[in-house]
């Protein structure tokens, strides 16, 4: 299988590790990743804050540049990126007016917006499209036992829920069970990290995340996965401060969903970026 | 303005001579949110009872939607709170309404930009113009760019609080001032000078 594939900015400066894990991973199922050439940053929630229809074109853009290159299925594994993609087809569907904004500015550089495009999160194709038995079939060494607490945050799956469900998703929770985990049970799971307000307001982001970080310690987790690279940045990067602010120990492994793939895949801890943590290593039995 | 009542019930919430409000504000922003049913909205309250922010607000999300309709224009616009919001979708999808109150809410942003009536220096304004600038000069965002920018135009005092982490991560090779940018950098500066109709 091949896929169209839009890293997006953060999988190729803080969340390397997620792209070096996915390509890994996805590499031991068979999937191979064309990178789309030329895109550009999707304006995340910052853009939006500024102006719409610039931030809907730039999008657009990466549309059109992926019906250029080959179209069909577009993969974007950051959370931001993808509500971004969904957000724009979904505008440009309902918004005669903003498309033809969009259209117009499009073609000043011979691009034309499609919706032909098909976007898809790593997750939505692991579960739909690979299958568990996939999975189970290529985790050479099971994880046995460890408890893992899913983390899905916010854009994954709102407002669109497109491949799991908004209030209770589940894709993660299966794809650790078929590597021999144990997904714990995690109400917040879909509680926001606070995005970026780790860096604006620092108490509020180190508050909410003090809260993500305690309840999952509390229900006995070994290890948070994620699969947003600024959730993943949040919880992890940020532990020595809570830590020291809230007078309480929250040091637990946090890493991408596609770290604990590799390793039950039995990629090498260096492949995977897991050397390059600054949270706890995860022992495994 | 005149200030009529301390009452409790209405803290935080300025009384006002109708005649001093925006009557078309509350249609404006409707519109500016692709003609969402704020006007159906039947202030039940469970956006500001699913949103993890409204803890931190001076007003909730519901209050923002009843102020937003009666035309309190200033208040909402001057405020900390629309820049609370992080986007997360809750309240969207808890809307027994269907009205898309994180479109409402980033619509509010842009009025208050537009209008310069922001909240000033108040980080996330500032965080959110630094991303504005970075991705029209570069077309990517490079986290040491944009958090540079950022703390140049807020405070570059409060980077010191960040160093520490800044060097490990710079150390593990996860913070680089190398990134590999857009080839057709033009392009996308051509798209984004150019005036939408």
């Amino acid at each position: 299988m091949k896929y169209l594939y839009y890293p997006g900015c953060s999988l190729k400066s803080s969340g390397k590790l997620y792209e070096d894990s996915l390509i890994a991973v996805f590499k031991t199922l068979g999937i191979e990743l064309q990178e789309l050439e030329d895109w550009n940053c999707c304006g995340a929630t910052n853009y939006m804050s500024i102006n719409e229809h610039h931030a809907i074109s730039i999008t657009a853009r990466n549309l059109a540049l992926a019906e250029k290159q080959g179209g069909g299925e577009l993969i974007a594994p950051c959370a931001a990126c993808y509500m971004g993609l969904l957000k724009t087809q979904n505008y440009l569907e309902n918004d005669a007016k903003l498309k033809e904004e969009v259209v117009n500015l499009l073609s000043k550089e011979g691009l034309t917006p499609e919706k032909n495009i098909k976007v898809r999160h790593p997750l939505d194709v692991l579960v739909n499209d690979v299958g568990m038995d996939a999975i189970r079939k290529a985790a050479t060494k099971p994880l046995g036992n460890i408890k893992v607490a899913c983390y899905y945050g916010c854009q994954l799956i709102r407002p669109f829920a497109v491949f799991d469900n908004a209030h209770d998703p589940q894709s993660m929770d299966k794809i650790s069970r078929a590597l021999g985990a144990e997904p714990i049970e995690w109400p917040i799971k879909t509680r926001c990290c606070s995005g970026s307000m780790t860096s604006t307001l620092t108490h509020i982001g180190l508050s909410m995340n003090f809260e993500l970080l305690k309840e999952a310690k509390l229900r006995g987790a070994d290890v948070i996965v994620t699969a947003c690279p600024l959730c993943q940045f949040n919880l992890e990067c940020f532990q020595g401060k809570i830590s020291r602010k809230f007078h309480e120990d929250v040091k637990i492994p946090v890493m991408y969903f596609t770290q604990l793939m590799g390793l039950a895949f039995g990629h090498s801890k260096k492949v995977l970026g897991l050397n390059k943590m600054l949270s706890p290593d995860l022992t495994l039995a | 303005m005149e200030r009529l009542t301390n009452d409790y019930l209405l803290r935080g919430m300025e009384i006002k001579l109708e005649e001093n409000l925006d009557q078309n504000f509350g249609k404006k922003i409707s519109e500016m949110a692709h003609g969402e049913k704020l006007f159906g909205c039947i202030q039940c309250g469970n956006c500001s009872a699913a949103c993890p922010m409204s803890i931190y607000m001076d007003y909730t999300p519901r209050k923002i939607i009843a102020m937003v309709r009666a035309g309190f224009r200033h208040e909402v616009l001057s405020n900390r709170t629309v820049w609370l919001c992080a986007s997360c979708y809750q309240c969207t999808v808890e809307c027994p309404k269907g009205i898309k109150i994180t479109d409402v809410m980033y619509a509010l942003k842009r009025e208050a930009i537009e209008n310069k009536i922001h909240l000033k220096n108040f980080p996330v304004p500032i965080l959110a113009k630094a991303f504005f600038t970075e991705v029209r000069q570069r077309g990517r965002i490079s986290e040491a760019y944009l958090l540079i920018r950022y703390y140049l135009n807020y405070n570059i005092f409060k980077m010191l609080g960040y160093s520490s982490l800044g060097l490990k991560l710079f150390l593990k090779g996860r913070l680089s001032l190398f990134e590999k940018g857009m080839k057709n950098k033009k392009n996308l500066q051509s798209l984004l000078q150019q005036k939408p109709n």
